[in-house]
């Protein structure tokens, strides 16, 4: 059985969908931040794949090295935002965080 | 004196005078007082410049190349606006012989207010920044030559009026204030219609060959701009000119003030301060009579010639109407204000005339009323400085108790009743050789000269109630008059008795443009009547 | 002595009084002195004024010397061409002749002044007045157009309201003197209208050019009425100032002023001044102007006769003879005899000076007592005013060798004359019976206040016969009352200088259909006036006044004669007494003491109602008119509280109305914002699985 796109299309969404669960449902935000990382991670296998069957040339492969480096920046300031948040209120429960609420 | 820009300079040093009185420390408020005496008097010293440079046979009124001291600058210039095309609006002064007389009597009434006004002690400070403001207002009016720039003058010095006989009148001062200033605001409206209504009618062509709307009153006074369609155009045979010249005349009559809308008049003066009501009586009212000659008969010469029948049987109803309230009244400030109500009646029987003897009376009327009315007020002024009172029958007897005073009435009186030797007499005289010699107004001229009687009448009366008889024993501590008075009154009688003696001083200053335009208006009535009128 | 040196001295002459009224007005109060700069200004004057006249009659006694100047230029005036207006002196016979008079006179009024008004407040004050009354009296006369001659008429009215208000403490004062002021204005006001016609239709106020324009056949408006119009109504300038009917009833009010003002202004010299206006225009008059004038003269001179005859306060009787002569002057211009009224004019401003100084001498004798009833006997105690007044009402009185006599007797040949011209008798009988009431109260004055007993013992004890100064006038001008300086025959006036040389009437210029036929003469005139019969307006009327001559003299002296007997027989001898005499014409009596209630009807005639109709146009003026002005500010305002209304409710209502509603839907959606990221995103997730499904293709 030759590995088509579908294949990895299926593998992309399975970890997109465990991402946005992770990101729901969890309350620690330092587990939603990993939900987020499989989210990006889901969209640069779909990047890749669409790069190496469609007729992109290296375009895909370019952008998921962006994505890479911008989940690493996004990780970085979002683990300093929570440090932070841990500061100020000695948590990281983040539906208790609703100050922004009214 | 060319490039020199003084009429600029004559228009905008009160504005000057009023920065600087606005920043001057509270404390030093006083300072106040020098520098308006200050910007007045350099005022007075351009007009004295202006009119040693003045060329005397230059006409004006209709061609901007026998104007004098023109300054003609691109104001405001917006291109490309949708329909209307170009917004061309200029900052245009200029002055001929009939505008002189004007700038040098506000020159001349401001400097002599502002020496009225030395007893001012309730706010200062702002007392003489409005006053300023009102004189730029005043001398803008004069000397404008375009539409819009006479219209912001013209407005400009309503505000100012407003609050000084608001702020530092007499006991029913905001009543006065606010029926003087909705009255001339009411008067305007009907101006700035017919402003606009002229601007959407008449083309100039500027260097480039383009033509736009002009509010350039030159402009406006040549039948060969306007457009055929424009709504006061005279080639438009369904235009509004008619209704235009009775709208535009009672935003003026309203100022001069002209039976029926004269009531503002005498509730203003009475309940506006002495220097206030120099100023008012001295130069407001000219402007309603100067626009009149500035605007609507040189802008709309068929109508003019017209209406000229009614113009001087409202003048006529003027001189006796005003008389005879004028000898019913038992305050001193009404009488003197009822009196102007009827000598403005001459300056608009003059004009009516359209005659060379007639217009010259009428502008010289307005300069030797402006003159004659300042003194009357200034007297009424020190009266009541000293007496707190103004009522006629609550004196008698000061000729004894202030002999230099009472001399100086009695030639302020005598000038008001219209003696020969005094200014009065020449300009009513001429005003009647010229109205009598129209034969259509003959009848109206014959029946305004009961307004002679009359005035001696009212005049004499009040001669007696206040100043002859027995003194009467409460006023036996009054003083004469002191030294700033006489630097008020001895200006106004000198220039009473030198153009009583020697009009032509005057006359010949304004002549040539009177003549130019009784020419105007004689030539040009068929050119405006093209219309099927 | 070239002309022009002759014209500034007059101009001169005419200026010094100016120069002494304002030096004296503005410097008085700090040099006490100083009237008397007035009056070394006037003897200067009056010596001046000889000069010029002797000049005048030596070298130029048959020119006028004129000098003119533009003092308003109009330029080129469009369709006219040009315009100006001219002022300038001419100076004639009759102006040096008038110059001598009234600085004489006023002269001799500056002296009597000095001691009559001594102590008074206002000394200097007094005498800048009459410097600048003698001041515009010289203009009139020195001016050889109209509107100067008005110019210099209305300063002599403002001189005139300022000495007859001198005393203006007194209300009676200051009322007589704005009496006279607007009385006057009435007149002029004839005057300025006359001076409008003719400068509408001449476009020059100078009499010579106008009466060229005249004689060449251009009448004003091109119509005869209108030129007979323009001589009425400047002849009613004359009414005024002259004190003619029927604007007389200021002259005797006018008699509150100084007594020596009354003898210079309200006797001898301005109210003349009527008559000199008439004088200068006579060549312009239509037949039915002159008809106008001779009528108002005539009628004049009766009325104010037959009130003086009643009189009791001297000053009044004497003011009334002075209405009635200036009534005689004018009815002598009315009727032709120009000269005449000249004549007539010099002699009355000499004797009636004369007797208005006298009656001041009495009245300060007698500490200003001016009721006749209270005097008496005075003779004893003032010889020398008694003499000289007597002399003077023998000259008033029309008794021969005075020189009232040759006045008055050419007066009535000229109306004698004109009588039988134009059948128009009732003048000259208006005239004889004038010259007998006149007569008659002149005496009746003399003998209550010289003969008899003395009436008030107090007073009397104190008279006194008054100083030099006082009693110099009054001799110098009783003796120019006689005849000798006017005709060496004293019966014949013609024979004398003043008509037969210096003083010739004028020929009209008037169209001959207009005017009288006896005005035009047939056969060209000759300028001859060294032949014993000049011929006066035409040979008809000269024939005439011939034939009148003689009839009119033996008349008016009997008549004179008859009224000076019959005063002697009331008043001195007693005979008749004119207390039962006026008992008996009781209503006649009243309505001459009364002055024929002419006060009264015009105060009820025109000063109330004007007055009230002033009271009216202010109530007018202030409930109506700025009712109006009010009442649109009511109006306004009534709907301005309304559109308020509607603003606050409804408009912004419905504004309020609005915040309100997004303020309840914010409330209910407000829910929604839990603040949890978490909830957000479930919310996105489903919203995109919500968007894919409906956007689908399947």
């Amino acid at each position: 059985m030759e590995v088509g796109l579908s294949h990895f299309l299926v593998v992309s969404t399975a970890l997109f969908s465990l991402g946005i669960y992770g990101v729901v449902t969890r309350k620690n935000a330092v587990m939603v931040l990993m939900g987020i990382e499989l989210i990006l991670n889901a969209a640069n296998i779909n990047f890749i794949a669409f790069s190496r069957y469609g007729n992109f040339g290296l375009n895909g492969q370019a952008i998921a090295l962006f994505v890479i480096v911008l989940a690493a920046a996004e990780a970085a300031i979002a683990l300093a935002i929570v440090l932070n948040i841990y500061k100020t209120y000695n948590h990281v429960n983040v539906d208790e965080i609703e100050d922004l609420k009214e | 004196m060319n490039g020199f820009p003084i009429l600029t300079l004559l228009t905008f040093i009160p504005i000057l005078g009023m920065i600087a009185v606005l920043v001057i420390p509270k404390d030093k408020a006083n300072l106040a007082k020098y520098i308006a005496l200050i910007a007045t008097g350099i005022q007075v010293v351009l007009a004295i410049v202006l009119l040693s440079n003045f060329n005397y046979n230059a006409g004006g009124i209709f061609e901007q190349s026998s104007f004098q001291f023109i300054e003609k600058f691109r104001w405001i210039h917006i291109k490309g606006l949708s329909w209307i095309g170009t917004v061309k609006i200029d900052y245009f002064m200029g002055v001929d012989g009939i505008s002189v007389p004007m700038v040098l009597l506000t020159a001349i009434i401001s400097f002599i207010a502002t020496l009225s006004s030395w007893k001012i002690n309730k706010s200062v400070k702002g007392y003489f920044a409005m006053f300023l403001l009102l004189d730029t207002g005043m001398m803008g009016v004069f000397v404008s030559l375009d539409f819009f720039l006479f219209y912001v003058f013209w407005e400009l010095m309503l505000l100012p009026m407003y609050f000084l006989i608001g702020i530092w009148g007499g006991p029913r001062k905001e009543y006065a204030a606010i029926k003087f200033f909705i009255y001339t605001l009411f008067g305007s409206v009907f101006m700035l219609l017919v402003m606009i209504g002229l601007y959407f009618s008449a083309h100039e062509t500027l260097a480039d060959g383009s033509q736009v709307f002009t509010f350039n009153m030159l402009a406006l006074m040549d039948a060969a701009n306007y457009t055929a369609d424009g709504i006061l155009s005279p080639f438009n045979p369904e235009n509004l000119r008619f209704i235009a010249y009775i709208a535009l005349f009672v935003g003026f009559a309203i100022k001069i003030p002209m039976f029926p809308f004269h009531t503002w008049l005498p509730d203003a003066h009475v309940e506006a301060p002495t220097p206030i009501s120099v100023i008012l009586a001295g130069v407001l009212l000219k402007m309603g009579t100067y626009g009149i000659l500035r605007i609507s008969y040189p802008m709309f010469p068929e109508i003019t010639r017209e209406l000229m029948w009614f113009i001087a049987l409202f003048g006529m109803i003027n001189i006796i109407y005003g008389a005879l309230c004028a000898l019913a009244q038992k305050d001193f400030k009404k009488l003197i204000a009822y009196s102007s109500i009827s000598h403005m009646g001459y300056v608009m029987l003059g004009m009516a005339s359209l005659s060379t003897t007639g217009i010259n009376g009428a502008v010289l009327q307005m300069f030797n009323h402006g003159t004659i009315t300042a003194m009357l007020f200034l007297i009424v002024g020190v009266i009541y400085d000293r007496a707190h009172t103004r009522g006629l029958n609550d004196f008698g007897g000061l000729a004894t108790q202030m002999p230099v005073y009472t001399g100086f009435v009695t030639v302020a009186f005598f000038a008001a009743i219209g003696l020969p030797g005094l200014s009065g007499w020449v300009s009513e005289a001429l005003v009647f050789v010229g109205s009598f010699g129209v034969e259509v107004i003959r009848t109206l001229a014959i029946i305004s000269t009961l307004g002679i009687l009359l005035g001696a009448g009212y005049m004499l009366w009040t001669l007696q109630r206040v100043f002859l008889g027995n003194l009467n024993e409460k006023w036996k501590d009054l003083k004469d008059i002191d030294g700033r008075e006489y630097a008020m009154l001895i200006p106004l009688t000198l220039i009473i008795l030198f153009l009583g003696i020697y009009p032509s001083a005057l006359l010949d200053v304004m002549n040539t443009s009177v003549n130019s335009l009784v020419h105007f208006l004689s030539t040009n009535v068929t050119n405006f009547s093209i219309s099927g009128l | 002595m070239s002309e022009l040196f002759i014209i500034n001295i007059s101009i001169a002459i005419l200026f010094l009084p100016l120069l002494g009224f304002a030096v004296v007005i503005l410097f008085g109060k700090r040099f006490p002195k100083l009237y008397l700069f007035e009056v070394g200004i006037i003897t200067i004057n009056l010596l001046l004024s000889i000069y010029v006249m002797v000049v005048k009659f030596s070298s130029y006694i048959n020119d006028a010397l004129v000098y003119g100047f533009t003092w308003i230029d109009f330029g080129n005036v469009p369709l006219l061409g040009p315009l100006n207006i001219e002022l300038g002196v001419k100076i004639d016979n009759v102006t040096v002749i008038m110059f001598f008079v009234v600085n004489l006179i006023s002269m001799l009024v500056h002296v009597f002044s000095l001691e009559y008004m001594r102590g008074d407040k206002r000394f200097n004050r007094y005498f800048a007045y009459l410097g600048i009354f003698t001041f515009s009296m010289l203009g009139i006369v020195i001016s050889h157009n109209l509107l100067m001659i008005y110019i210099f008429w209305e300063l002599v009215g403002l001189s005139s309201y300022l000495l007859i208000g001198f005393w203006y403490e007194k209300k009676s004062a200051s009322d007589a003197g704005k009496k006279a002021f607007i009385v006057n204005r009435i007149g002029d006001i004839g005057f300025f209208l006359g001076i409008l016609i003719l400068f509408t239709s001449y476009h020059t106020l100078t009499l010579d050019s106008i009466f060229a324009q005249i004689a060449a056949g251009n009448l004003p408006f091109d119509s005869a009425a209108w030129l007979t119009a323009t001589g009425i109504l400047i002849f009613l300038g004359a009414v005024g100032k002259s004190a003619q009917f029927p604007l007389h009833v200021w002259l005797p009010d006018a008699m509150e002023g100084p007594t020596p003002v009354s003898a210079l202004i309200h006797a001898a010299t301005m109210v003349a001044a009527g008559v000199y206006l008439v004088s200068r225009i006579f060549v312009m008059l239509t037949a039915d102007a002159m008809l106008v004038i001779a009528v108002v003269g005539a009628f004049t001179s009766f009325m104010a006769a037959t009130i003086a005859l009643t009189q009791n306060d001297i000053k009044k009787v004497l003011a009334y003879s002075t209405v009635s002569q200036l009534g005689y002057m004018v009815m002598s211009l009315g009727v032709g005899a120009y000269a005449f009224a000249l004549f007539h004019l010099v002699t009355h401003a000499f004797f009636k000076a004369c007797l208005f100084l006298g009656s001041g001498s009495v009245i300060h004798a007698m500490h200003h007592e001016q009721d006749m009833r209270q005097m008496g006997g005075l003779r004893k105690k003032m010889p020398i005013t008694y003499a000289a007044f007597l002399i003077s009402t023998l000259a008033i009185s029309g008794v021969p060798l005075t020189s009232g006599f040759l006045s008055k007797d050419g007066i009535l040949a000229g109306s004698l004359a004109f009588g039988s011209l134009t059948g128009h008798w009732l003048i000259p009988i208006l005239g004889f019976v004038v010259a007998l009431m006149t007569a008659f109260y002149m005496f009746r004055l003399v003998i209550m206040t010289f003969h008899g007993e003395p009436k008030n013992q107090h007073k009397f004890d104190h008279a006194h016969e008054s100083p030099f100064v006082m009693a110099m006038p009054l001799v110098i001008l009783s003796v120019l009352s006689i005849f000798i300086w006017y005709t060496p025959l004293p019966h014949s006036p013609d024979a004398g200088w003043f008509l037969s040389s210096w003083v010739k009437t004028p020929h009209t210029v008037v169209p001959a259909e207009l005017s009288y036929d006896f005005m035009i003469s047939e056969t060209p005139v000759v300028e001859d006036q060294y032949s014993e019969h000049a011929v006066v307006h035409s040979e008809k009327y000269t024939e005439a006044m011939h034939h009148a001559h003689y009839p009119a003299m033996f008349l008016s002296v009997f008549l004179g004669g008859l009224g000076i007997l019959l005063a002697f027989t009331m008043y001195q001898w007693k005979k008749i007494d004119p207390d039962k005499l006026s008992n008996k014409l009781s209503w006649l009596y009243k309505f001459s003491l009364n002055k024929w209630y002419l006060d009264e009807l015009y105060d009820a005639t025109f000063v109330n109602p004007t007055i009230y109709l002033s009271k009216a146009l202010a109530w007018f003026d202030n409930t109506i008119v700025d009712g109006i002005v009010n009442g649109a500010a009511t109006v306004t305002k009534f709907f301005s509280a309304i559109s308020g209304w509607f603003d606050t409710y409804i408009v912004d209502g419905f504004v309020n109305a609005t915040a309100f509603f997004s303020g309840f839907v914010g409330i209910a959606f407000r829910k929604l914002q839990t603040g949890k990221v978490q909830t957000y995103i479930v919310l996105v997730v489903f919203s995109v699985l919500a968007l894919i499904f409906i956007i689908s293709p399947f």
